[in-house]
């Protein structure tokens, strides 16, 4: 029975030989297919006499099963090499760029009011709109600027032949507000506006957000209350704002809004001019021929309203420092603000 | 307004230091906008006496002065200056540089030889103190100057310089006393000005008025002056705070005028009496009348501007600027002051016509104190007499009091203060805010009834009072309260998709925001919409922005077009913002559409590795249709049409009408290759334009039975005429396929070798499923056949095997 103990030997040998699974299968079939050396080993068994047969037997079992043990190991190892190498071959540059189209972007102005809306309307405000040519009742009448009114100077007015205008400021859209809902009301409206001005700081076409918020018992007092939250949520920033007396036909009384400068966190910069201030935002309780012309009980009702630059808001969120750029839509500009 | 610290101390009693006085002012309504000294930093130079000055004997134009500096400079010596002014003379005082002196713009004296004679310093100029824009000669002090003393210190020249913006309902803030009230009010002190002078009647001459218009002059105040000098030299001082102000110096008696103007905010006026002819009448123009004014400019006057004239004609424009025939100058020797109350309505909005916003003009469209023309006259009086000479006559008055504005008093109710400013102001602190105000405040069974002084013309209703004592009180007093809003829940229609949504689309594909100007240029715009009138602006800022644009495109366009010039060769702008069509070109009635626009020029895909060849082709009109589809696809629409279109500025063959339920939603092609040449475009753009509420309303989803029984495919290669679109051939196929068909996809488009020419071959791939059973191999056949047949019929088909 040596002979079988070589045999098994030398099957041994070839199957750790095996190169790959092909010559592994060539192997098993050699060996322990139905023609197989060993498999042929158990024909010799009828030579035998009976009583030696079951032990025979068993050594060929076992040199079989000793064999297939073998195979499936190496099978496994063969089968693991193959991956491996395959998983090998199939590396990629994951440092290349991904294929297809690039994300464009919102314009930064654009981002900025979204994100006033958004706030806004979180804190129970609606969002409104108006027409931006204008006619004079809504742009001036109503908001207590009769003709001729010095203020009128300040607002650079473009006109139409017929006498309707480019709205220089959000406010008519109070007006028309108020009069298609009555009170109460708590609106914003963005939009754009126009003013034949033009230079470093001056684009005859820029964004401003109006706040309009009348009620029973509305006062000067929430009016404060909501600007210095709305502009501490927008910025981000524990800031300070400050009221102080001014002018505008609209409201009465008026105020400029100041914040303390977001750069500086009022120490004083360039940007504030030393002063730790940048003003924001003019503001008011909403004049009692406002809210007549527009339909509403001016004894009954009062109200606060502002107005402030959506361009300046953007431009001190994202730091931009020209306003024109914002306007000349330099592609090498707006990437900067594909954000979500 | 720029306001000298010491003349405004010469008025109330002063607490505070300029920078806090600004901030003051500021947090009471009077923003300072700049704090300066009333000159430039200079050092070591002092007051000095021209002891003597001889010329030079090497230059005609110089001479060489022996200068008295005083006993602490140069021991007392004369000092020796060459100095090349021709002002300069014996017994003159004037303004010494010192050696070691360093003067503005970084001037600093040194010993020099000029010409071979030392010079121990430099006699200096306004101009080179910093003082003035220009000088003629060596600054000139007057003889009482004392000799040896700092020219900072003797001129005060570190007085401080507030610049305030008065708000345009302030006019009675337009001068020192108006401010100095203002400071009086918030410290509770009292004015200290000069007591208004007594004027004894020296002539009895006077000259005769008459108000043809009272309502817009209802009191004129006159006083004759004989015998001035208007050579004389404005005094030193005066010139000072004049300077200092921001008006320009010009002659005794315009000095004068306008330094009570700045005092007391009374504009007054100075003609020279022996020019005037006859009375005069103060009277609106009429039809055609002309005048030159003091500037030299001629104006043709409208009848609804005030003036005063005598038998000639006009002699002023009233309350905005003097005439030329009749302005004094320095051979003036007799004079007509002008003291005028000129109501707002008479002023406001007529200079400007012209383009004159003078100081008199701004203080009376905002309104003059009524009450103040005879003490102004009595200033201006008395200082001319005491700085030109003369005699003073008695102060005339015309006057229709009936016309004079009249102060009535204003109700405040405590319960309404409490409300509208939301904080309690304790019931003294009303009375004493108000009464520091100079209103007169009576106590009535709600609060108080306040009666403002005449200055005041911004105070005519209660939140007018309510302002008041907020303003003085401080804004800061007043705490910051949250609104507890009422929950409701707006309405909010799913069919109206929110902006963001809408546009992260765009962006997800590529496109970056553009906002543009929404005046165009006209020409362009023509050029692309002959068919659609813009509506013209009146007033434009530049004729390339002169008229409403009726398309976002003019706009985009141009933004391309610039992008490609910065080296960009990939452009994809949209915009989203306003259009204005004209809807009636007769009455130019507008209707303001709410669009979408894009451009799209230069490759399909950013330039990158691994894409197919025909990936970086440039983008072409079925690129930019899928981001429109991409859009429209969100609306759940399904009865959006694409037709062949022709639009100006497109390229006729490639230009798509977008129609939604049988209605024009916009427009989709590539721009007119004559276009892409003119506007020298690298890249034909594709562009598209939609009206945003139609086009992109959502239909909501509703859900429909999925099929369990399988899905089976059929392919068909159709043969047609190029003529036949897709649209038409897919539409056959529904009509003809029963409502078994689920779907067509159409998986390939060829023209070439085994096709006619004039002929494409279009692959579809049909997808029939029933909702209750599963379809047999002979059902499909026969849905096939039948499609099969009506395309053969209908539309000249051949099936290719």
């Amino acid at each position: 029975m040596s002979d079988l103990t070589s045999l098994v030997q030398q099957a041994l040998d070839e199957v750790a030989a095996c190169g790959d699974l092909a010559a592994l299968d060539e192997a098993r079939v050699r060996w322990l297919g139905k023609k197989g050396t060993l498999t042929e080993q158990l024909k010799t068994l009828g030579a035998l006499p009976a009583a030696q047969r079951p032990a025979a037997g068993q050594r060929i079992n076992e040199a079989k099963q000793n064999v297939q043990a073998a195979l499936d190991s190496r099978r496994a190892d063969l089968e693991r090499q193959d991956i491996e190498s395959r998983l090998l071959a199939g590396r990629i540059d994951v440092t290349l760029p991904g294929r297809g189209e690039e994300r464009g972007g919102l314009h930064p102005v654009t981002k900025a009011r979204l994100r006033i809306e958004s706030l806004f309307r979180r804190a129970g405000f609606e969002v409104a709109t108006g027409p931006e040519i204008e006619d004079d009742f809504h742009n001036f009448a109503a908001l207590n600027i009769p003709p001729d009114h010095p203020a009128r100077a300040m607002h650079d007015t473009f006109y139409f032949a017929d006498g309707r205008l480019l709205r220089t400021h959000t406010s008519p859209v109070q007006v028309r507000s108020m009069l298609a809902h009555g009170a109460p009301i708590a609106i914003i409206a963005p939009g754009r506006v126009y003013r034949c001005d033009y230079d470093m700081t001056h684009s005859p076409m820029f964004h401003q957000l109006e706040g309009l918020a009348v009620g029973e018992g509305v006062s000067f007092a929430n009016l404060k209350a909501t600007l210095h939250g709305f502009l501490q949520a927008f910025f981000e920033k524990d800031l300070s704002v400050r009221l102080r007396p001014s002018y505008f036909p609209f409201t009465e009384p008026s105020a400029e809004v100041d914040m303390s400068c977001v750069f500086c966190e009022g120490k004083g910069c360039r940007t504030c001019k030393q002063t730790g201030w940048l003003e924001i935002a003019g503001c008011g309780m909403v004049h009692p021929n406002v809210l007549q012309a527009s339909g509403i009980d001016a004894e009954l009702y009062t109200g606060w309203a502002f107005g402030m630059g959506i361009d300046r808001l953007a431009m001190l969120r994202y730091g931009i420092n020209d306003l024109r750029l914002a306007f000349e839509n330099d592609l090498r500009f707006l990437r900067q603000f594909r954000t979500f | 307004m720029r306001i000298p610290y010491s003349w405004l101390a010469d008025w109330v009693r002063m607490p505070w230091a300029a920078p806090e006085l600004g901030s003051r002012l500021t947090m009471a309504g009077f923003e300072l906008e700049v704090l300066e000294a009333a000159a430039p930093p200079f050092s070591q130079v002092f007051v000095a006496e021209i002891l003597s000055a001889q010329r030079h004997p090497q230059a005609d134009r110089l001479q060489v002065c022996k200068v008295n500096a005083g006993p602490a400079i140069n021991n007392g010596e004369p000092l020796q200056i060459v100095c090349g002014a021709a002002n300069a003379r014996a017994g003159l005082k004037s303004a010494l540089a010192i050696i070691g002196a360093q003067l503005p713009g970084n001037l600093n004296i040194e010993a020099a030889k000029l010409r071979g004679v030392d010079s121990q310093g430099m006699l200096a100029s306004a101009k080179e103190l910093g003082l003035a824009e220009a000088a003629t000669g060596i600054l000139e002090l007057p003889a009482d100057a004392p000799v040896g003393t700092d020219l900072r210190a003797y001129l005060t020249l570190d007085d401080p310089i507030l610049e305030l913006n008065i708000t345009p309902n302030r006019g009675d803030a337009m001068s020192i006393l108006g401010i100095a009230r203002e400071v009086a009010a918030l410290t509770n002190a009292s004015i200290t000005g000069p007591a208004a002078e007594k004027i004894a009647e020296e002539h009895p001459d006077t000259f005769a008025v008459h108000l043809d218009a009272p309502d817009a002059c209802p009191a004129f105040f006159g006083c004759v002056v004989h015998g001035v000098n208007n050579k004389a030299a404005t005094p030193v001082w005066m010139k000072e705070r004049l300077r200092r102000a921001g008006v320009r110096q010009i002659s005794p008696v315009v000095d004068i005028t306008n330094y009570v103007m700045l005092e007391l905010g009374q504009p007054m006026h100075a003609y020279d009496l022996k020019k005037l002819r006859g009375d005069i009448h103060v009277r609106l123009a009429t039809i055609g009348e002309s005048i030159t004014l003091l500037d030299g400019k001629t104006v043709k006057v409208d009848p609804d501007v005030l003036l005063i004239a005598d038998r000639d004609g006009p002699v002023s424009m009233a309350g905005v600027m003097g005439g030329e025939r009749t302005a004094v100058n320095d051979q003036t020797t007799d004079v007509f002051l002008e003291g005028a109350y000129f109501g707002p309505q008479a002023v406001i909005g007529r200079g400007r016509r012209w383009g004159l916003v003078t100081d008199a003009s701004q203080r009376f469209e905002r309104g003059v104190d009524p009450s103040l023309q005879r003490r102004a006259m009595e200033r201006a009086a008395s200082l001319v007499r005491t700085i030109t000479g003369g005699t003073i006559g008695t102060i005339t008055v015309t006057q229709a009091p009936e016309h004079l504005p009249r102060r009535t008093p204003v109700p405040l109710r405590r319960s309404r203060l409490q409300q509208l400013l939301g904080v309690t102001v304790a019931d003294d602190r009303v009375v004493s805010t108000l009464t520091a105000l100079q209103m007169k405040v009576e106590a009535t069974p709600e609060g108080w009834r306040a009666t403002p002084p005449p200055h005041r013309f911004d105070v005519a209703i209660e939140a007018d009072l309510i302002e008041e004592v907020a303003r003085i009180v401080g804004f800061d007093a007043i705490p910051e309260e949250e609104t507890v809003a009422p929950q409701r829940f707006p309405s909010s229609p799913e069919e109206r998709p929110g902006e963001r949504t809408i546009l992260d689309v765009l962006v997800g594909r590529g496109y970056e925001e553009a906002i543009t100007f929404a005046f165009v240029d006209p020409e362009l715009q023509r050029r692309l919409f002959p068919e659609r009138a813009g509506l013209p602006l009146a007033n434009p800022i530049a004729s390339d922005l002169s008229v409403m644009r009726v398309s976002l495109w003019p706009g985009l366009l141009r933004a391309a077009l610039e992008n490609q010039r910065r080296q960009q060769d990939r452009v994809r702008l949209f915009e989203h913002g306003a259009k204005f069509i004209v809807t009636d070109r007769t009455t130019g009635a507008t209707r303001e559409v709410d669009a979408l626009a894009g451009v799209a020029a230069g490759a399909r895909l950013p330039e990158q590795w691994g894409v197919p060849r025909d990936l970086r082709a440039p983008a072409d009109f079925f690129d930019v249709k899928g981001d429109l589809e991409a859009l429209f696809a969100a609306t759940g629409a399904t009865d959006i049409l694409y037709e062949p279109g022709e639009l100006a500025c497109l390229h006729p063959g490639r230009t798509a009408r977008i129609l939604r339920g049988g209605q024009e939603i916009g427009w989709l092609g590539e721009l007119h290759p004559l276009l892409v040449r003119e506007l020298d475009f690298t890249y034909a753009p594709v562009l598209f334009e939609i009206d945003t509420a139609a086009a992109l309303a959502v239909v909501k989803p509703r859900y429909r039975e999925i099929s369990r029984f399988p899905q089976v495919r059929r392919d068909i290669a159709v043969v047609v005429d190029e003529g036949v679109s897709l649209s038409a051939l897919a539409e056959r196929v529904t009509l003809s396929a029963s409502s078994l068909l689920q779907n067509i996809r159409i998986f390939d488009l060829y023209r070439g070798p085994g096709v006619e020419a004039g002929r494409k071959s279009v692959a579809l791939g049909l997808i029939f499923q029933d909702i209750s059973r599963t379809l047999t191999d002979d059902d499909v056949e026969r849905l096939i056949a039948s499609v099969v047949a009506d395309l053969r019929a209908k539309l000249n088909a051949k099936i290719r095997e």
